[in-house]
């Protein structure tokens, strides 16, 4: 058995390394709170890790829906303010009227559709760099390491968080990302016995968190906030709020 | 189409100016001198010291005999090179092409222009009264070549010679008027030619072996025979630096530093007057006389020269120096006013620093184009195509909400893509679909949401939208065109993908 001593020791260490390694401990006051602790528990510091890079894994155009509209929330949750932000892809298919539904309103979106892979990765990298965006989303087919650790490399210093969407088919390689999701649809959620198609639902998979833990939940979105949904069948549909 | 020619001789260009400067010196005589070998030399009279017999190259000493009271002032050599420049660059409101006749006179190309002033006639008045008005004494013709058109200003009367009549109004005029060498003019006058008519109808074989060839070449100019260069003055460009090179500049580096200089040089212009670059373009006069040209542009004015280089920056690699470059010129083509620049304080509260953003998506449309980038603002119409509209001004905001009473799909096909559907009629929704081979079972299903064309748009049949989930959660947007037809099947279609 450890020794509290110890145990704060290994803490201050590993705390050491995790600012090595890019995750810088800010002051209270500057972190971005996602408010939902059921992700953020399985984050380094316990915090959803901004100026960084996350990968989402999305190959059919249902789970792109899906993961777009996720990120949509998660980085409504993180600006409270209105900002700016760019996405970056071969051919606009968003389409913005349902984006106002996860929080941002789609004119704060700048949609930048470039032809070549290589033409993309440049302009992901310049708009990371740029401080004054607040998120910056890239739909790519594939990335390497090295072009992976580039980019995060440019998140370090510019603190912007960058969303990287994978459409990739077949074995993903490593990255340099903080973190690896795939978003799927399942069925939705009827919260009273209305017919009809009900909230959205997803299942979140983190499939990859840099010292942090793999974890798979249910969310869902409603009334501008997350929900979860127990996934232990003798509770159906009896979903409490953790957002703020 | 014959081409016309203006000619103007100002006689006293720099005497006339300083009677406008200075009014005490209106209507009295002056000379301009100069120091040559210990004398005072008259370089230039004023009209009235010409009318009382002075001349130039007479000395002071000489002058003052005539005219004891006569005023002398110091000759400036720059002064009427720049005067005549200043005035042909007036001069470009009556014709695009005007070229200098150092040291004293002006042409201009009035080829297809005087027609603006209703005829030639009017046109030379509105000049000449301009000029009078401003207080000018000059001469002026019109002819069909640039020699004769000098030589009725220096030698004639004021007058338009008419197309193809300008041998005829030669004729009379002294041979000095063929802007001949000196020693050339001595050996006519040796001959007893003293007028053109004398000798210009003699051989030209005959004159070359007199004279030499000059004086067939002159001939040939004030006729029109032999072509004379018009080197047409550039139109002033209020926001253009230039750099020359002591050496060649080949390399990208030397490119570099050459725009650097240039946009500081020129940033500093601009920010005198408030403005900033919209457009610029970065000329390049390669040693073989080639041009080479970038030209960049910008979302928001700006005058942040790092900025701006980095624009220059990623073009440069398609300047081909060649043997290298010996002159850069940057020109500000489009410039407009500075917007009000944000309180630092500002900036460091609210993220979203404008400028910034501007300056990336300048940078992304130098490599990508403009059409690159777009956003999107609401437009108050139901038909899903239409419900958006694209722009490209990053600032602009929408003039209407968002609607999200109804929902809409977060991704949406760019065209409606057919699908086998079994329904049962009249308005219910499907029970299963088919996309793309594959079979979807529905397990929940939202509408119809009818939405029909608007017919001041387009024409067609309405659509039937469904929200519809299948059994593995998965979300869509149906719809089915037009009513049900009791002998045609109906069309479904898929248009988008919920989250």
């Amino acid at each position: 058995m450890k020794s509290p001593f110890h145990q704060t020791v290994i803490e201050r260490l590993q705390r050491q390394i995790l600012d090595l390694e890019g995750y810088k401990t800010k002051p209270r006051q500057q972190q971005k709170k996602l408010g939902f602790a059921h992700i953020e528990k399985h984050f380094p510091n316990q915090v959803f890790p901004t100026g960084t890079i996350h990968e989402f894994v999305s190959t059919q155009p249902e789970h792109t829906a899906c993961t777009s509209a996720f990120i949509m929330a998660l980085l409504s949750k993180l600006n409270t303010h209105q900002g700016i932000y760019v996405w970056i892809g071969k051919q606009r298919q968003l389409f913005p009227p349902g984006l106002n539904y996860f929080g941002i309103p789609a004119h704060q979106i700048i949609f930048i559709n470039l032809v070549k892979p290589k033409d993309i990765l440049w302009a992901t990298e310049e708009a990371l760099k740029c401080q004054s965006l607040n998120g910056v989303i890239s739909e790519l087919e594939a990335i390497t390491f090295a072009q992976s650790q580039r980019l995060q490399l440019t998140v370090e210093k510019s603190k912007v968080t960058g969303f990287i969407l994978r459409t990739q088919t077949g074995p993903i390689h490593a990255t340099a990302c903080a973190a690896r999701w795939q978003i799927s649809p399942t069925a939705s959620l009827n919260l009273t016995e209305l017919p009809g198609v009900g909230f959205a639902n997803w299942q979140v998979e983190l499939l990859k968190v840099r010292n942090g833990s793999t974890a798979s939940f249910n969310i869902s979105w409603h009334n501008d906030q997350f929900h979860t949904i127990e996934s232990s069948a003798s509770q159906p549909f009896l979903p409490h709020a953790i957002g703020s | 189409m014959n081409k016309r020619y203006v000619s103007i001789w100002f006689p006293h260009l720099v005497t006339d100016q300083m009677a406008i400067r200075q009014k005490e010196l209106d209507g009295i005589a002056y000379a301009l001198v100069t120091h040559e070998r210990n004398k005072q030399i008259i370089i230039g009279v004023s009209y009235q010291a010409k009318k009382l017999g002075l001349k130039p190259n007479m000395p002071l000493a000489d002058a003052r005999i005539i005219l004891p009271s006569l005023q002398a002032f110091k000759y400036q050599p720059l002064r009427q090179q720049k005067l005549l420049k200043m005035l042909a660059e007036w001069f470009i409101r009556y014709s695009p092409n005007i070229a200098l006749a150092p040291p004293d006179g002006l042409f201009l190309e009035v080829s297809g222009c005087t027609h603006l002033w209703k005829g030639e006639k009017p046109y030379l008045q509105e000049i000449s009264s301009r000029l009078k008005k401003a207080g000018y004494h000059f001469k002026i013709a019109m002819a069909d070549t640039l020699g004769t058109a000098w030589a009725i200003t220096h030698y004639g009367e004021n007058q338009i010679v008419k197309s193809g009549e300008h041998l005829q109004a030669l004729l009379p005029l002294p041979t000095k008027a063929l802007r001949l060498e000196e020693n050339i003019l001595q050996r006519l006058a040796k001959l007893g030619f003293h007028t053109i008519d004398s000798f210009i109808h003699i051989a030209s074989s005959t004159l070359r072996r007199r004279f030499g060839e000059e004086i067939n070449l002159r001939i040939g100019q004030a006729l029109g025979h032999q072509p004379e260069a018009f080197e047409t003055i550039s139109e002033p460009h209020p926001y253009q630096e230039r750099l020359h090179c002591l050496e060649p500049i080949q390399t990208a580096k030397g490119i570099e530093i050459a725009i650097q200089t240039l946009l500081e040089n020129l940033c500093i212009l601009l920010q005198k007057d408030d403005v900033g670059f919209r457009n610029a373009t970065l000329k390049c006069y390669r040693l073989d006389g080639e041009l080479q040209q970038i030209s960049i542009g910008t979302n928001q004015a700006s005058i942040h020269i790092q900025h701006l280089f980095k624009l220059f920056e990623l073009k440069i690699k398609q300047i081909e120096p060649d043997l290298g470059i010996e002159l850069f010129i940057m020109e500000a083509t489009k410039v407009e006013a500075l917007p009000k620049q944000q309180e630092a304080l500002w900036q460091i509260q609210a993220q979203s620093n404008l400028s910034e953003v501007s300056e990336l998506l300048d940078r992304i449309s130098i490599k990508a184009g403009k059409n690159a980038i777009r956003r999107y603002l609401p437009q108050e119409h139901h038909w899903p195509e239409h419900s958006i509209k694209a722009v490209t001004d990053p600032q602009q905001l929408p003039e209407t909400e968002w609607q999200t009473h109804k929902l809409r799909p977060t991704v949406l096909l760019n065209q409606p893509e057919p699908i086998q559907v079994s329904a049962p009629i009249p308005d219910y929704p499907p029970m299963n679909f088919t996309y793309k081979g594959q079979l979807h079972r529905i397990t929940k299903a939202d509408g119809p949401e009818r939405i029909e064309r608007e017919w001041w748009l387009n024409e067609g049949k309405h659509r039937d939208y469904y929200y519809v989930e299948d059994e593995k959660g998965q979300r869509y947007w149906l719809f089915r065109l037009g009513h049900y037809h009791s002998k045609i099947a109906a069309q479904w279609f898929i248009h988008g993908f919920f989250a």
